[in-house]
């Protein structure tokens, strides 16, 4: 296997509040290859956001616990220099967010805070940068781009937002894109606009891109890996037909399960029962066993670890292998 | 092929029963004025343009478009809480188009809406049992020392601890909060609900227990829904038929079924298309059409059929029949469909569609191991 | 953009005529209002009617409300023979008000400008500070310093001031008003750098906690981050990023602050015997000199509504959202 191009090493995020430890990442460990995308499932808590902002060095330390590494490039960005962090923020990591609304700055022009990025990173003129700002809008697929250059964001639609700051991620042509729910604030058409772009830059720029969403069709669409986090912890990886065709974890199937699809034909969706847990109090064992159908003894003392089932695909339950693959076969895929 | 799918399940013979909703030729303008002294009305935002449509008791209409096609201030037409601009608004038999004052307060009682965001519909400084019970003491419908208990059942029924009565909304998960939400919909056992995107700021599990609560509701007390949403998979497991709007009028509207096998409109077909598919190999072999732009200010919508100038279908047929403009340029569009405005025209049974050249092609293939291009083994 | 100016400017007129108006009622509505009341006072220890009606008609007194007030408004205007803006005559001082009144404004100015001088340099600055370092030693002992600043009043921290810094150390001259062009740019500064400090300290304090809290509402924005991820570094983060947008709003609250002001300290200029502005406005109701009532709440109402103005337009060249037609 290739240097992978980031690697995180059994990352911890602990946040300390009044009402006790928000475990928001509880000892996550993965990597991500040059040029790969990797799509980060999980619902609202599950740490998937967090785990990200905390390798963009984004998580307030004085707020925060971190433990792990954060492996980029051979370097440790837990523990490197200020300086150096902001010379790889922006420069070699890329990063978009949920809402495209707020992201940007209401008061300088769209050109200018993409210029701007440019020049924290390179040594050119004002002028130089302005002229890639531009340039940059007009490959994220902006009509007339010298003229938005010169607009404010209010003038944007959403989705024109989301590419001025596609363009102002991969302005200085990073080797990892990180995008966070980039289109749960848009509509379905102009998801898929978004993400077609990302698709196209991906190849074009040669950036691999961690895909961080609550869905489950967007990841299937665009994702060589997957990995479904809650609570903190990782509880299934894989590629995407391992996830949607062989998964190995209760939490899995009931994602699965509980989707309304555009292809199949229910009679009634199968929710999950209950609440994400609180990451103050997460369950002993298995952080999903009050919600699992599938739950025993085991599940509520101990915390499965995730074992590999085959080449890539690993999963944390404690179910035997021939048990789960039968349930699978009998319960979660009857639906497609 | 489209005919023999919605022939194979034969749709419900058209309903002989009345309407409980019915819209003819509803406007809804939202004038645009400048001048500080006097203002003086400069043009309006065509937010609803000539909207007929039906809504039959006991069934779930879905409304589906994109952010600013007009389905948030339809709903609210629908609800009285917005006046028509023009045209009819008949309730139960009854034309409510320009009732007022009590009559429109009675009208009220037999409509209720449930909104998209849990945490910003609900008063954080009232308790959850005074929230709920709103509705009673507002309308007097039952007397103040029974309301209790009438709220304490409401709760129970949509799957809430009568005990937290006395609680606060932030007290309670997103999910919870939409649970309320229903509640307090239901406290006047209205005839019809309003869900406006109900379930999109939830978390997916949870998306799941309000969707099956909504169904078992709609069962339990015949409710009639109009579900407004813009995630099509939500849409089609909800409804029993579906409206499809773009910039201020219906483009398409069918039964469930024959509308997702065969969708005839080419932005029905871009929107099922934009859907994410959680298969990938289904996804591979879907049909990807990918609409260019945003949705057009509807202060001045384009001439014509309005979804002309983002419309892959009058692309391909411009391209395919080599159109050109006077300066020879290749067009974008076949001039028909810049010129005249397409009317909801018969599409098969109980499906109409606005269009010059319906599609014929499926989106979503039905079988990948036989069709589709991108199928694997 | 001048459209919506001229329309505003016609507003202000409007503005000053219904605040005349309105003004021209309360004082001859009032108990010990109205024209004959003031003709008795002013017509001498013991008015007979001749006097009376000779006094009434030389204050212009002895026309109808209606006629008063059109003649007033018109003059304001127009111009009287005082010249323009037609400020009518002291009942007191027997003499044109315009003079007085553009002295007295000299005054209010420069103790207002001085003072907002100095809680812009104060208060900001501590606001910011403590929102760089929330719940830290600095931050509680400020936000203590802003709590304390906003509950001290003029009339007893001034008086305190003027014993401690005058009669106790002999630091500082008294108080009073010593003009610039007379004494010296020392001697002037050594008698207002007092009034200054005490009028700014409750600005001051206001200002130390509004630009506390923005900040931190900034610091929490989206758009930070996406600074923070650009690779910006911390300063660039806060001074292009959180300032700019965390300090804006300042500006409408400024405006009206000193717009207040400017129509006159009262506390400030009685405490310190400055004489500005406020200290006359006292001193007219009492004397029921009407046209330097009237005069001085058109200043007020002039200087609040011109700010107001002002305010809008600076906003919308610092916040691009905002846009006027």
């Amino acid at each position: 296997m290739p240097e992978p191009l980031l690697e995180v090493k059994n990352l911890r995020v602990h946040f300390p509040t009044e009402d006790g430890i928000v475990k928001a990442v509880d000892g996550v460990s993965f990597a991500i290859q040059p040029g790969e995308t990797l799509g980060v499932v999980g619902e609202s808590g599950s740490g998937k956001s967090v785990s990200f902002l905390t390798v963009m060095g984004l998580i307030n330390r004085k707020s925060a616990i971190v433990e792990g590494e954060v492996i980029f490039q051979g370097q440790d960005l837990l523990n490197v220099p200020k300086e150096e962090l902001q010379a790889i923020r922006g420069n070699k990591i890329g990063m978009i967010f949920q809402d495209p609304m707020t992201s940007l700055h209401p008061f300088y022009k769209v050109g200018d805070q993409i210029a701007e990025t440019i020049l924290a990173h390179e040594d050119i003129s004002k002028k130089e940068a302005g002229t890639r700002a531009v340039d940059m809008l007009r490959r994220v697929g902006i009509p007339r781009p010298d003229e938005r250059a010169r607009q404010y964001p209010h003038e944007f639609s959403g989705g024109m937002r989301q590419r001025a700051m596609i363009a102002m991620a991969l302005s200085l042509n990073p080797d990892l894109l990180i995008a966070d729910e980039p289109t749960t604030a848009l509509d379905v058409t102009v998801q898929a606009q978004i993400l077609d772009l990302i698709d196209r830059l991906q190849s074009e720029f040669n950036t691999a891109v961690a895909l961080i969403t609550h869905d489950l069709g967007v990841v299937a669409e665009h994702c060589d890996y997957i990995q479904v986090m809650y609570a903190g912890r990782l509880v299934e990886v894989g590629t995407a037909d391992d996830i949607y065709y062989q998964p190995m974890m209760p939490y899995t199937w009931g994602l699965l399960k509980s989707i309304p699809l555009l292809t199949a034909q229910e009679e009634r969706l199968q929710p999950i029962r209950g609440l994400p847990p609180s990451l103050i109090h997460v369950p002993e064992g298995c952080p999903f066993n009050p919600r699992c159908p599938y739950v025993f003894d085991r599940c509520r003392v101990e915390t499965p670890q995730l074992l590999p089932v085959d080449g890539f695909h690993a999963a944390a339950c404690h179910l035997s292998l021939e048990d789960r693959k039968r349930i699978v076969e009998q319960e979660v895929l009857e639906r497609t | 092929m489209s005919t023999t799918e919605t022939l194979a399940t034969p749709p419900p013979a058209k309903p002989t029963v009345e309407p409980l909703v019915r819209l003819e030729g509803v406007k809804k303008y939202f004038p645009i004025t400048r001048g500080i002294i006097f203002q003086r009305k400069v043009g309006a935002v065509h937010a609803v343009d000539g909207v007929d449509l039906e809504i039959f008791p006991g069934e779930t209409l879905g409304l589906v478009g994109e952010t600013g096609c007009g389905k948030s201030t339809l709903a609210r037409v629908v609800m009285r809480l917005h006046s028509l601009t023009e045209g009819k608004l008949w309730f139960d038999g009854r034309d409510v188009s320009n009732i007022r004052g009590r009559n429109l307060r009675d009208l009220r009682r037999d409509m209720q809406m449930v909104f998209q965001d849990p945490y910003a519909s609900l008063n954080p400084r009232k308790t959850v049992g005074s929230i709920i019970g709103a509705p009673f003491r507002l309308h007097g419908t039952i007397p103040k020392n029974k309301v209790k208990g009438e709220v304490q059942e409401l709760m129970e029924l949509v799957g809430l601890n009568p005990e937290h009565y006395n609680r606060y909304p932030h007290e309670f998960s997103g999910g919870q909060r939409q649970r309320i939400g229903v509640a307090r919909s239901l406290a006047l056992r209205p005839k019809l609900i309003v869900c406006d995107e109900p379930v999109s700021a939830l978390d997916v599990s949870i998306q799941a227990q309000i969707l099956n609560l909504l169904e078992d509701l709609q069962n339990e007390f015949h409710l009639t829904y109009l579900f407004i949403a813009h995630d099509l998979s939500v849409v089609k497991h909800v409804s029993d038929r579906v409206a499809v709007m773009y910039l201020g009028k219906i483009v398409e509207t069918a039964e469930r079924d024959s509308l997702y096998a065969q969708p005839r409109h080419p932005y029905t077909g871009a929107l099922m298309s934009a859907v994410p598919v959680p298969d990938p190999k289904l996804a591979k072999a879907k049909r990807r059409i990918i609409l260019e732009g945003d949705v057009p200010s509807p202060i001045d919508p384009p001439s014509g059929c309005r979804f002309h100038p983002r419309c892959p279908r009058t692309q391909s047929l411009a391209k395919e029949q080599g159109l050109t403009d006077e300066h020879g340029a290749p067009l974008r569009f076949v001039p028909k469909c810049h010129d005249e405005e397409p009317l909801l025209t018969d599409q098969g049974p109980g499906h109409t569609a606005a269009c010059h050249f319906p599609i014929d092609t499926r989106i979503i293939p039905v079988d990948i191991d036989t069709e589709g291009p991108g199928a694997s083994p | 953009m001048l459209r919506y100016i001229i329309r505003r400017l016609l507003w202000v007129v409007l503005v000053l005529v219904v605040i005349v108006a309105i003004t021209y009622s309360i004082f001859f509505l009032l108990p010990g209002g109205g024209s004959d009341a003031i003709a008795n006072r002013f017509a001498g220890k013991q008015p007979n009617p001749e006097i009376v009606a000779e006094v009434k008609q030389q204050f212009g007194l002895d026309k109808p409300i209606y006629v008063q007030f059109y003649i007033f408004t018109r003059n304001l205007f127009l111009g009287d023979q005082y010249g323009w803006p037609g400020l009518g005559k002291s009942f007191v001082l027997r003499a044109p008000l315009k003079q007085v009144l553009v002295e007295r404004m000299w005054v209010t100015i420069q103790l207002a400008v001085g003072a907002a001088v100095v809680w812009l340099l104060v208060g900001i600055p501590i606001g910011i500070l403590s929102a760089l370092r929330p719940r830290s030693i600095w931050d509680r002992a400020a936000m203590t310093f802003a709590l304390i600043g906003i509950s001290m009043p003029v009339f007893f921290i001034g008086p305190l001031a003027l014993y401690v810094f005058v009669y106790k150390w002999h630091i500082l001259p008294g108080s009073g008003y010593s003009p610039i062009g007379e004494d010296g740019l020392w001697q002037w500064f050594n008698h207002f750098i007092l009034p200054w400090c005490v009028l700014a300290l409750l600005y001051a304090a206001f200002y130390a906690r509004l630009s506390r809290a923005n900040l931190l509402d900034v610091m929490g924005e989206d758009y930070m981050r996406t600074a923070r991820a650009k690779g910006l570094n911390e300063r660039q983060v806060i001074v292009k990023h959180g300032l700019r947008s965390s300090l804006t709003p300042l500006v409408t609250v400024f405006g009206l602050d000193l717009a207040g002001l400017l129509a006159g300290a009262v506390i400030t200029e009685t405490v310190f015997n400055l004489p500005g502005l406020g200290q006359y406005a006292v001193r007219s109701v009492f004397s029921l000199d009407l046209y330097a009532i009237l005069d001085v709440t058109i200043i007020a109402a002039f200087f609040v509504t011109l700010a107001n103005l002002v305010v809008d337009i600076v906003y919308a060249f610092l916040d691009p959202r905002v846009r006027y037609t």
